[in-house]
């Protein structure tokens, strides 16, 4: 579903307008928003004045100072690069989005019901009006089946081509504006009025139109201003120590060592970090409907998860025969498999492939043994077979152990243990008679997803609480709970003690995630940190959750709260290489800019730089490039792993602070090797 | 180095680390306000001040109030010392009749003991009366450090309380600080300290003759209740010019030794104070963890660098460590040691003149104070120091594991980075610029002792001195002058007060933050990993901008000392 989508990183469709968009992020307005990158904007603009005077007055080293300059344009233009690729890889996924929402005629019904309609622009549509739908028709705009049945094609916005069915009441009946009815005819109460749709909303998220800063990035935001602010103390009183000690420095050098000490790598890349991150939410066929949510996600502590559908397939299905004492087991699967043969509920068909596999009774034809079927009522809660004078059936404990009536029998009671030890164990039990007489007991069993407990240990160790929600008996719901390995449970769940469980976490410091689809959800989702709606639900829990999952898939939250680390992890790494790679700078600058009067100071030149122009460039050209080098692992996101807190700081801090400490020195070096021998310095 | 030197280094840090969990314990009782061996006789003096004074122990204070309070008890303060140095002449127990201060050196002094400095631009025995030194300066050695570890109980109460507002009364937690910590240890110390040898007397100075039959006057006076106070508040204001190294401040090595144990008590507690508010003692032994091994660094290189010497003397075929300035009683090790636990702590007190000691040796004492005297520090200041830079640590290296960063179940969002920043904006700032300017100003550079590098440093460690709150100088420089008297003034107070206004509102802010409970995925902070953050991050964030200045300054006259020049 996802990676279909993802394009390469390096799509010369996305580069080369990137590189226009570079150069038009150089307006001051645009530049503003990034404290660090304007403050090098700014110097190198006065750089560039100076670097005009100079040429004027004809002074000496014009060809470094040139190329100082030239390459404090290249640092600002680079920042501006990192955040239009990001910018350019959901501008092309806006763009295939757009193409969905080509003006669409509505069938107005202006009294609301019947069926003479008026048709209008889409775009005219009010919210209230209802419109109708039939077959081939475009929906015009967001709203609520409120009556009939339509299989609906949403690959505009799943990119799932197989049709889904949307119908009035329950909890499937919101349809989204440009999806197209493949059949039957459906009436619509239209819920977004124009430009407020939900294709609107997803277009502007993906191009990062209405992106806001979140909180953590504004925080970041400060301790990078604050670095820049300590590090132009650093800077603007060298001057004076250096007339102290009877030289001079010029501008262009200070300029440059200031540019390199202040932490412009991450500077460059905070906001291509947080764009990719949405990306990475959006290609996974997540809206996060703000960036707060995203980084949200990264915080939760505790994951709320639907039994049915997360945990377990969705269906029960048979697993075993038990029989009673007197009954052969063949018997008690014989008369099973002949009730179900025509229930074609999911039960139902297990129980005829059980049937199968276990005992070898293969299907036999209904009619040929002219055999009526007697479906399940929510009255006799039983369904069965009667033919050829005999009668089977399967049904609640209770219902049959009734229907049999043989109360304080030896069967019964049999009947009754059997039945208790499957309820017990988590399983639901189904009763089997034939004729009036007793036989034994279908175990009918949840099944857990395959690797389901294996995501569970992996959410342990991220230090992330899992809860299951279901509305089983607490007994069923233990023996799920355990076999699934979560932590916890909440069994008989209604909205209230959703919502209640939600608010006493919350209490406790704790932030929570959790999906839904039911209008019934909507509270608990509201409250909830994290609440992802699925798109397959109602209009009232897509707009009471702060995610809306487009595959409806719960057990996606699981990859969301990764994404949510990711990004708070790139944006940690990078600025702890960014920091580190400070010290290598000051070996090659410092005594660069003080050698003319203080030789002595040579001996801190232990890269064995050349001559000091080349050392100051060599920093300078380092520190624009690594912001190009690192753009490709800003977008892509440091990779989460899911082991304890303590051995992924270790890990990271090796990688990012040991390696932002070591990297430079090797770069810088290189680097003057290179301009040293092409003669640039 | 000698073994011998090592060893005593070593058990120094031993006595620290012995005291740091019973002293912590008790100052943890007195804080809480739980009852202890000494409440039966000062409970009542404690009340009986409170309503004096028209509060209560059980009346809390919102930050601002708090804050509000420590400024204006600090301004009284200025005032009061500025008004006894300036009348002095004409006030009692002045049996040496010294005359009145100068404004300019009065309001240097003033401020200077308030914010705990106690940089000492005058010579104690010839310009201060004893009323001076005991009603004013002791006073303030008292209550300046009182203040001090009041706002670190605040700041600690900020991170071990939830969802609150206030963070305590600074009335009461410095009444406490003073009558539970401070006086008791310092009477007992002070006993010990006349037991072997310090005068404690007021009587006028004593004219002998000396062998060769010359005259000399030996100045005394109430000198050991000012000892124990100096150390334990790391003021370091010495009763003498020569501070620590004269014979009657420090006799003994005993007293040396508990003069240096005095300096880190109570830092080294305050660290067990906070891990055991915060219901995690190991969080406090974290901290202790990281301080140790930047102090252990530091006097490792200071230790190196003295016992190495000076080559250029070597060369003349004098052989040895640098003993010039030092005391041959202390010798090179415990000097060295000295050197660095008082610019470690905000103490200031010497017993070896840190400007004759090496470039190297000399630096170590200027980086500790540049890095805000956050290994140990000065009683309070030296934990909301250290505070400042875990906050900044956890907020960058934390975001690594993948989620907002939090720190003893506090999240660090916005409003704390903010503040954590502003405070460590401010010695950088006050350090580098008073410098700058002082540098290449002519009243400037005309009271330095030395031309090249060593003025420099001179004037460099003198606004670091000052800005952190320590004190010590590197004595060449004649600091004097209306112009350094001022400017050094204006350094100390903005080193103090400027500091802790955001440490006090990012406090504000921590408290009223519900605790997020610990689990697998929360970034450790007990360990040595988080220890080597720590210390990273310190040297990073709170050293790297002084380079360039260590670069003209120490590290330039190391390497010419190396080359055999001289300037």
């Amino acid at each position: 579903m996802s990676q279909s989508k993802s394009a390469s990183l390096l799509d010369a469709r996305i580069l080369i307008p990137a590189l226009s968009g570079a150069l038009r992020k150089l307006d001051p307005r645009s530049l503003a928003k990034n404290p660090v990158m304007f403050v090098v904007a700014v110097v190198a603009a006065l750089t560039t004045v100076l670097l005009v005077k100079d040429l004027a007055t004809g002074s000496s080293s014009l060809g470094f100072s040139f190329q100082i300059v030239l390459w404090l344009w290249f640092t600002v233009l680079f920042a501006n690069f990192a955040e239009a690729v990001a910018e350019g890889r959901g501008k092309a996924q806006a763009d295939s989005l757009r193409r969905t929402r080509t003006e669409t005629q509505a069938k107005l019904l202006p009294t609301g019901s019947g069926s003479d309609f008026k048709t209008v622009p889409g775009t005219s549509l009010k919210v209230g009006d209802v419109v109708l739908v039939e077959a081939g028709d475009i929906i015009p705009s967001d709203g609520e089946v409120i009556e009939g049945v339509a299989s609906v094609n949403e690959a505009a916005i799943t990119g799932e081509s197989a049709p889904v069915i949307r119908e009035s009441g329950g909890d499937r009946s919101a349809v989204t504006g440009g999806t197209q009815v493949l059949s039957d005819v459906i009436r619509v109460r239209i819920t977004a009025a124009a430009g407020s749709t939900f294709i609107d909303r997803m277009i502007s998220l993906v191009e990062g139109a209405e992106r806001q800063k979140t909180p953590n990035e504004i925080a970041l935001n400060i301790l990078l201003a604050g670095m820049t602010l300590i590090f132009t103390f650093a800077v603007v009183t060298i001057p004076s120590f250096a007339s102290y000690a009877g030289g001079s420095i010029s501008v262009v050098v200070l300029v440059a060592l200031f540019v390199t000490l202040i932490p412009t790598t991450i500077g460059a890349l905070l906001s291509a970090i947080g764009i990719a991150g949405m990306d990475r939410l959006v290609r996974f066929n997540v809206l996060a409907m703000s960036g707060r949510a995203v980084e949200a996600a990264g915080d939760v502590d505790t994951l709320l998860l639907d039994k049915t559908g997360t945990i377990t397939l969705g269906n029960r299905q048979a697993t075993e025969f038990r029989h009673i004492r007197g009954v052969e087991a063949a018997e008690l699967a014989d008369a099973a498999q002949l009730a179900s043969l025509a229930d074609e509920t999911p039960e139902g068909r297990s129980i005829v492939v059980l049937a199968k596999e276990k005992y070898g009774i293969r299907a036999r034809d209904m009619a040929s043994l002219n055999a009526s079927f007697v479906p399940f009522t929510a009255q006799s809660r039983m369904s069965g077979v009667d033919f050829g004078g005999s009668s089977i059936r399967k049904g609640a404990v209770g219902s049959v152990l009734k229907h049999v009536g043989q109360a304080g029998s030896q069967e019964e009671r049999d009947t009754q243990a059997i039945a208790d030890e499957i309820a017990k164990a988590g399983g639901t039990p189904l009763a089997v008679a034939k004729d009036g007489r007793l036989l034994g007991v279908i175990y009918l069993k949840d099944i857990v997803k395959g690797g389901i407990r294996e995501r569970f240990a992996e959410l342990r160790k991220m230090g992330i609480r899992t809860v299951m929600i279901t509305g089983d008996n607490p007994m069923t719901a233990a023996a799920i709970a355990a076999e699934a390995g979560v932590d916890d449970f909440l069994a008989q769940a209604t909205p209230e003690n959703k919502l209640s469980l939600i608010r006493d976490e919350q209490a406790k410091g704790k932030l929570v995630a959790m999906c839904g689809d039911g209008t019934n959800d909507a509270p608990a989702l509201a409250q909830a940190d994290v609440g992802v709606a699925m798109n397959t639900g109602t209009v009232a829990a897509r707009e009471a959750g702060n995610m809306v999952d487009l595959d409806s898939d719960p057990t996606k939250l699981i990859e969301i709260v990764e994404i949510g680390k990711q990004l708070l992890m790139t944006r940690g790494a990078l600025t702890t290489f960014s920091i580190a790679n400070d010290v290598a700078k000051y070996f090659a600058i410092i005594p660069a800019m003080f050698l003319a009067f203080y030789p002595q100071l040579g001996a801190l030149n232990i890269m064995g730089l050349a001559t000091p122009e080349s050392a100051i460039l060599s920093a300078i050209i380092f520190n624009a490039l690594i912001i190009v080098a690192l753009i490709p692992l800003s977008l892509r996101g440091v990779k989460y792993r899911a082991v304890g807190a303590g051995a992924l700081l270790s890990r990271n801090l090796l990688i990012y602070g040991l390696g932002g400490i070591i990297v430079p020195f090797v770069g810088i070096k290189a680097i003057d090797m290179a301009i040293t021998a092409l003669g640039l310095a | 180095m000698t073994l011998n030197g090592w060893i005593q280094i070593l058990v120094y840090c031993g006595i620290i680390i012995l005291l740091a969990k019973p002293l912590g314990g008790y100052m943890t009782r007195v804080f809480s306000g739980e009852r202890t061996f000494l409440s039966l006789v000062f409970r009542p003096v404690e009340r009986g001040l409170y309503r004096l004074a028209g509060t209560s122990d059980r009346e809390e204070q919102h930050w601002t109030a708090y804050t509000a309070a420590l400024l204006f008890f600090s301004l009284a303060g200025v005032a009061v010392l500025y008004l006894l140095q300036r009348f002095q002449g004409a006030l009692p127990f002045n049996p040496a009749e010294m005359p009145s201060v100068t404004p300019d050196l009065a309001f240097n002094t003033a401020v200077s003991f308030v914010t705990n400095t106690n940089w000492q631009a005058y010579g104690g025995e010839s310009s201060l009366s004893y009323l001076t030194q005991m009603a004013g300066l002791t006073v303030q050695n008292f209550v300046s450090a009182a203040s001090g570890i009041a706002i670190a109980v605040a700041l600690i109460r900020a991170f071990s309380r939830k969802s609150m507002q206030t963070l305590g009364n600074f009335w009461v937690d410095l009444t406490r600080a003073i009558l539970y910590i401070l006086l008791p240890i310092c009477v007992i110390g002070t006993l010990v300290l006349v037991w072997q040898g310090v005068p404690q007397n007021l009587n006028s100075y004593t004219t002998a003759t000396t062998l060769e039959g010359a005259q000399q006057v030996i100045a005394q006076g109430p000198v050991a209740s000012q000892m124990m106070i100096k150390h334990l508040g790391t003021n370091g204001g010495g009763f003498f010019n020569v501070n620590a190294a004269h014979p009657f401040e420090n006799p003994t090595a005993l007293t040396n030794l508990i003069h240096m144990v005095a300096i880190f008590a109570i830092g080294a507690a305050l660290t067990n104070v906070f891990g055991r508010m915060v219901g995690n003692e190991r969080q406090g032994w974290a901290i202790l963890a990281a301080m140790g091994v930047l102090f252990i660094a530091g006097v490792a290189v200071c230790y190196w660098a003295e016992a190495a010497g000076n080559p250029i003397v070597h060369a003349l075929g004098l052989d040895g460590g640098n003993m010039e300035g030092k005391e041959v009683r202390f010798g090179v090790a415990v000097s060295a040691l000295f050197a660095v636990i008082t610019t470690a702590a905000s103490c200031g007190a010497v017993i070896a003149m840190h400007d004759s000691f090496t470039a190297l040796g000399s630096m170590i004492p200027m980086i500790n104070m540049m890095l805000g005297e956050i290994v140990i520090g000065g009683v309070g200041a030296g934990l909301y120091g250290m505070l400042l830079f875990v906050v900044v640590s956890i907020f960058v290296a934390g975001l690594m594991v993948g989620r907002t960063p939090e720190y003893v179940g506090k999240k660090i969002e916005a409003k704390e980075v903010k503040m954590a920043m502003l405070a460590l904006l401010i010695l950088p700032l006050a350090m580098l610029g008073f410098t700058a300017v002082a540098v290449v100003l002519e009243t400037g550079v005309a009271s330095m002792a030395n031309p090249g590098p060593r003025g420099f440093s001179e004037v460099l460690y003198a606004y670091v001195s000052a800005a952190a709150n320590n004190g010590s100088a590197l004595g060449g420089l004649s600091a004097n002058t209306p112009w350094y008297n001022i400017t050094l003034g204006l350094a100390m107070l903005i080193g103090r007060f400027a500091m802790i206004v955001p440490v006090m509102a990012m406090a504000g802010s921590l408290v009223a933050k519900k605790a997020v409970p610990a689990s697998s995925g929360t970034f450790p902070t007990t360990g040595p990993l988080f220890v080597g953050l720590l210390v990273g991050v310190v040297l990073i964030f709170g050293g790297l901008e002084f380079f360039p200045a260590l670069a003209v300054g120490p590290i330039v006259e190391h390497l010419a000392t190396i080359a055999g020049q001289t300037f």
